[in-house]
């Protein structure tokens, strides 16, 4: 169980956000009336924090299946751009294959593009615990969250910053990783660019675009600076 | 046990459409060779979607007012050079998450 230690190690940082938010969630449902179960269950089959924690004043509201519909589609178009750096990787994967797709969140994605696994451990074992553990403690988070929130009267206000500081620690071993930085840059410019030119709800598509369609264009001088040959 | 049937049905639905918006790449090209393109990207994007990410979080500082973003900065610069130095991850986060608590309390 070499690869299960492996990726509890990896994925402690998650914990504590997940729970932090998957609480959060499960507090806000039971003040909206909606029971443990429901919570559970929204923690089982979407796993999707921003848009679970979105979806509960809509659903208290009972707005209409299109809107969630074409609110989950806007909240989490980013996914799109995950599986792209995992389809060979995933799909040698046989029966976890689909598990691994659907598990694919923010920080399941920034654990396993950055992560180097050790010599001798299965990666694909590891890849897979990954997964499982994030999604295992945002059921946790969200179920505890809807059964116990009034006893928990900590003030967390803030935690929810470490969900920030590991794509930060990511983004810090990647800048040392590659020796192209244009990928950081373009992504920076067009981010900010598109902050100021279309305001904080509706910049993150157009950027994600953006920067995928600038690093096409970059295609001759990035693979020749990460010296990357697919042969 | 009516009233059951709408969130079932609402999660149902944000769960279909966060699963098929995860998939979609594995839907168009799980069961091709990858084209050379889509390989390239699978190693130039991780960099750029990790700092759009960045950015994203931050969308809600206070930039143009007080406190002036200044605990998701000062927080956010003291992830970046522990792990720079230090190469903790667990530190980096740690350190950085409770210089961020501490500051939105005293600004």
């Amino acid at each position: 169980m070499k690869e299960f230690r492996f990726a509890l190690k990896q994925t402690v940082p998650i914990f504590f956000t997940y729970l932090f938010l998957g609480v959060a969630f499960g507090v806000l449902m039971s003040d909206a009336g909606f029971g443990a179960g429901f919570s559970a269950a929204a923690a089982v089959f979407i796993f999707a924090g921003s848009l679970q924690l979105v979806m509960v004043p809509l659903m208290a509201s009972g707005a209409s299946l299109l809107t969630i519909a074409l609110t989950s589609l806007f909240i989490n178009a980013r996914h799109i751009f995950y599986g792209i750096g995992f389809i060979e990787k995933f799909r040698r994967m046989g029966a976890r294959y689909p598990y691994m797709i659907f598990s694919l969140t923010d920080e399941t994605y920034s654990i396993l593009s950055s992560v180097r696994y050790p010599e001798g451990l299965d990666e694909d074992r590891c890849a897979f615990f990954i997964a499982m553990l994030n999604q295992s403690y945002w059921i946790l988070g969200c179920t505890l969250g809807a059964c116990a929130g009034s006893y928990l009267q900590f003030d967390m206000r803030g935690f929810e910053f470490s969900a920030v500081a590991l794509f930060l620690v990511v983004v810090t071993d990647q800048w040392r990783q590659y020796k192209t930085k244009l990928p950081f840059l373009v992504a920076a410019a067009c981010a900010v660019g598109f902050f100021l030119l279309l305001g904080k709800e509706y910049f993150l598509v157009p950027t994600l675009l953006a920067s995928l369609a600038a690093l096409l264009v970059l295609r001759g001088p990035i693979e020749k600076k990460e010296g990357l040959a697919y042969e | 046990m009516s009233n059951a049937v709408y969130p079932i049905a609402a999660i149902a639905v944000a769960a279909l459409v966060t699963l098929g918006l995860r998939a979609f790449p594995f839907l168009l090209f799980g069961r091709r060779p990858l084209p050379k393109t889509l390989r390239y990207l699978g190693r130039a994007l991780p960099p750029a979607i990790m700092t759009v990410l960045v950015i994203y979080c931050l969308r809600d500082a206070s930039f143009g007012q007080f406190p002036f973003a200044v605990p998701e900065l000062a927080a956010g610069a003291l992830v970046v050079i522990l792990q720079a130095v230090k190469k903790n991850m667990y530190l980096s986060i740690v350190a950085g998450t409770v210089l961020y608590m501490v500051l939105i309390r005293v600004m």
